[in-house]
C-alpha cells in the first residue's frame, strides 16, 4: 500500500517533469509551425462563418421570429415550430416527395450507369469511347435554369415541342402540363436521369476498366457467353463501389435536388403535391410565400435526420469494407 | 469473336441512342431561337420550322447593356471565386497534409464535419444578411460557394500526402526555405493535376449559379448571367420594365418573347458548349479522381 503511494509519487514527479518539457517543445513547435497555421486560418475562418455560424444559428427554429425587434430579441417557443410544421399536411408531402424520389433516382441511376459502362466497355475503339464519354457527360455541366427552358420548350401549353408535334401525331389531346401533378413524377425523374447519367457512368465505367483482362481471357476459355461473363465477373467485381455509391446516396436521401425541384416546375403552385420537396418547402418560407419559422424547422429537421443517415451509411460501409469508409 | 462484334454493335447503337438524347434539347433550343415569332405561335417550338428568323437576336442586341453586364458579372465572379477558391483551398489543404502538423486530427476533424452537417439556408441567410451585410453586393455571389463544404480540401490534402514525398518537404526544410517558399515552389508544382481538376469545377458552380443571386440580390445591376436567365424566365415581363433606354421602347411594343426566352437561354449555353471541347478532358480525368469518393 506505501509502497504504491510512494510510486505513485515518483511517477507524479517524473510527470510533471516530462510535462514541463512538453510544454516547452510544444512552444517551440507553435513558433516553428506558426506559418502553417497562418496559412490554415483563411479556410478555417471561412468554415466558421458559412459552416459553423449558420449550425449555431439553427436555435432559431425554437424561437417565434419577429423581425421588427431582430432575431435575438426573438421569444423563445420551445418546440412550437416542430408542432405546427408536423401538425400540417405539408411536412407529410415533402418527407414523402424527397425519400420516393430519391429512392427512384438511386435505383434507376445505379441499374442504368451500370448498364451503359458495361456496355461502353464493349467498345474497343477508343477514340469512340471518349467521344461518347464526352457527349452524355454534357448534360451534367448546364445549370438548371437553363434546363427548365430546355424542359419548357418541350412542354410549354401554347408552344410546347410536346403539344405541337408528339400528341397530335399519337392522336391525344393538349396537356396543360404546368398545371397537372400527375406527370411530374416522370418529368422530374426524366429530367434527372438526363442531367446526372452520364456522371454516374463515368464512375462505374473507372471501375469496370479496373477489371484485369485476364478474368475475362479465361472465362472465354471455358466457353462463357458474355452475359455469364458480365453477371459472373464485371458485375460482382464492381460490386464494392456499387454499395459504397448507393451508401453514400442513401446517406443524403433527405436532401433533394433544389435546382430540379424548383426551376424545373417553374415554382408552379399547382404542382406542389408532386413537386414539394423538403428544400423548396425551406426556401419559399424564407422568401416570405411561407411561414419561416416552420420552414427554419423544416430545415433543422432535414439537418438532423440526415446526419444521423449520414453517420448510419457510414457505419454500414464501415462494415462492408472498411477502406472505403468516410471515417 | 462473332460474339464480340455483336456486343460491339449493341454498345454503339445504344451509345449513339443516348449521345442524341443528350444532345437533342440544346438542338431544339437553337432552332427554336431561330424560328420566327409567329411560326412558333402557330406551330409550336419545332426541329423543322417553317420560317427561320433572326429577329430574337436582333432584339437581343438592341438590350446589349444587360446581356453585356450580367457576361460581365458572371466572368468576374468566375474568374476571381475560382482563383479565392484555389488559394484558400491549397492553403489549407497543405498544413493538414503534413504528418507533423499540431493538432492536426483536430483541424481536419473541423474541416470534415461540414461534409457531415450544416445549418441549412435559413441560418446561411440570416449569417450573411445580419451579421455580414452581403444582400445586395457582389461578394453574395462568391462568398457562400467558395467552398460551400470541406470537401475539395479533402481531396486535395489526400493528393499531397500521395505525390508530394516527405523527403522532398524535408530536403527543402534542409536547404532553407521556410513553409510558404515550400508550399509555392516545391509543392504547388506538383499539384497541377488537382489544382486544374479542382479549379475547372468550381469554374462551373460559379458560373451555373443562380441560387445565390436568387436568395440575395434585388439589385439588377448585380444581375450575373443565369440570375438574369432565371428572372426572363420567371416573368419575361421583366425586360419592360429593365432599363433599356429611350429607342429600345418601341421594340417593346412587340415583344417576340417565344423566341427571345430561347435566345437567351441560348446566349446563357453557347460559352459553355464552345468551351466545353477543350476542358472534357480534364473534367473526366477530375471524376474519376474524385467520384469514388464523393
Amino acid at each position: 500500500m506505501e509502497q504504491a503511494i510512494y510510486e505513485d509519487k515518483r511517477t507524479s514527479k517524473i510527470d510533471k517533469e516530462e510535462k514541463r518539457t512538453i510544454l516547452v517543445k510544444r512552444k517551440r513547435n507553435l513558433k516553428k509551425f506558426m506559418p502553417l497555421f497562418i496559412m490554415m486560418l483563411p479556410g478555417l475562418l471561412y468554415f466558421l462563418i458559412n459552416n459553423y455560424l449558420p449550425m449555431l444559428g439553427m436555435v432559431i427554429a425554437f424561437k417565434e421570429i419577429n423581425f421588427t425587434v431582430g432575431i435575438i430579441e426573438s421569444d423563445w417557443v420551445g418546440f412550437k415550430n416542430f408542432e405546427y410544421l408536423f401538425s400540417t399536411k405539408d411536412a407529410w408531402i415533402i418527407t414523402r416527395n424527397t425519400i420516393l424520389y430519391n429512392v427512384v433516382f438511386i435505383i434507376l441511376t445505379m441499374s442504368i450507369s451500370i448498364g451503359i459502362a458495361i456496355l461502353l466497355n464493349e467498345i474497343k475503339n477508343k477514340i469512340f469511347v471518349q467521344f461518347y464519354q464526352s457527349i452524355i457527360l454534357l448534360p451534367h455541366l448546364i445549370s438548371f435554369v437553363i434546363i427548365s427552358y430546355l424542359v419548357y420548350s418541350a412542354l410549354s401549353l401554347d408552344t410546347g415541342f410536346m403539344n405541337n408535334t408528339v400528341l397530335p401525331a399519337i392522336g391525344e389531346d393538349r396537356v396543360s402540363w404546368y398545371m397537372e401533378p400527375q406527370y411530374w413524377p416522370y418529368i422530374l425523374t426524366s429530367v434527372h436521369l438526363w442531367k446526372g447519367i452520364g456522371f454516374s457512368t463515368l464512375i462505374y465505367f473507372a471501375a469496370v476498366i479496373g477489371i484485369s483482362e485476364e478474368y475475362y481471357e479465361a472465362a472465354k476459355l471455358d466457353g462463357a457467353s458474355k452475359f455469364k461473363q458480365i453477371f459472373k465477373i464485371t458485375i460482382p467485381l464492381i460490386t464494392p463501389v456499387i454499395i459504397l455509391l448507393t451508401l453514400l446516396a442513401i446517406g443524403r436521401i433527405f436532401y433533394a435536388d433544389f435546382g430540379l425541384f424548383y426551376q424545373v416546375p417553374m415554382n408552379s403552385g399547382m404542382l406542389f403535391d408532386t413537386t414539394n420537396v423538403i428544400d423548396t418547402y425551406v426556401f419559399r418560407g424564407l422568401l416570405g410565400l411561407g411561414d419561416v419559422s416552420m420552414a427554419t424547422a423544416a430545415g433543422v429537421y432535414q439537418s438532423i435526420v440526415g446526419f444521423i443517415l449520414v453517420l448510419t451509411a457510414n457505419f454500414i460501409i464501415r462494415r462492408v469494407s472498411k477502406e472505403n469508409a468516410l471515417f | 469473336m462473332n460474339d464480340e462484334k455483336r456486343w460491339q454493335i449493341y454498345g454503339h447503337v445504344v451509345m449513339i441512342i443516348l449521345s442524341v438524347l443528350a444532345i437533342v434539347p440544346f438542338v431544339l433550343l437553337i432552332i427554336a431561337s431561330l424560328t420566327d415569332e409567329a411560326v412558333i405561335l402557330a406551330e409550336g417550338y419545332s426541329f423543322f420550322p417553317s420560317e427561320l428568323s433572326l429577329e430574337a437576336y436582333k432584339y437581343l442586341w438592341n438590350m446589349n447593356d444587360i446581356i453585356t453586364r450580367a457576361y460581365g458579372v458572371t466572368l468576374f465572379i468566375t474568374a476571381f471565386g475560382t482563383v479565392i477558391s484555389l488559394v484558400i483551398t491549397s492553403l489549407l489543404a497543405y498544413p493538414l497534409s503534413r504528418k507533423d502538423l499540431p493538432y492536426k486530427n483536430l483541424f481536419a476533424f473541423l474541416v470534415f464535419f461540414t461534409l457531415l452537417f450544416n445549418g441549412g439556408l435559413v441560418p446561411t441567410y440570416f449569417v450573411y444578411t445580419q451579421v455580414f451585410d452581403l444582400k445586395n453586393t457582389i461578394w453574395a455571389l462568391i462568398i457562400p460557394i467558395i467552398l460551400t463544404n470541406g470537401f475539395n480540401v479533402l481531396l486535395m490534402r489526400t493528393f499531397f500526402k500521395e505525390s508530394v514525398p516527405d523527403a522532398l518537404i524535408e530536403s527543402a526544410r534542409i536547404d532553407g526555405a521556410g513553409e510558404w517558399r515550400t508550399l509555392w515552389s516545391v509543392v504547388l508544382p506538383l499539384a497541377t493535376p488537382i489544382m486544374a481538376t479542382i479549379g475547372l469545377f468550381q469554374a462551373v458552380i460559379f458560373w451555373n449559379d443562380w441560387m445565390n443571386g436568387l436568395v440575395f440580390l434585388t439589385d439588377t445591376r448585380l444581375y450575373s448571367l443565369q440570375v438574369l436567365l432565371n428572372r426572363i424566365l420567371e416573368d419575361i415581363q421583366f425586360l419592360r420594365t429593365a432599363d433599356l433606354g429611350g429607342q429600345a421602347s418601341d421594340a417593346m411594343a412587340n415583344l417576340p418573347s417565344a423566341s427571345i426566352r430561347m435566345a437567351i437561354a441560348a446566349i446563357g449555353v453557347i460559352p459553355m458548349l464552345i468551351a466545353y471541347p477543350f476542358f472534357q478532358k480534364y473534367l473526366k480525368k477530375g471524376i474519376a479522381l474524385g467520384g469514388v469518393k464523393g
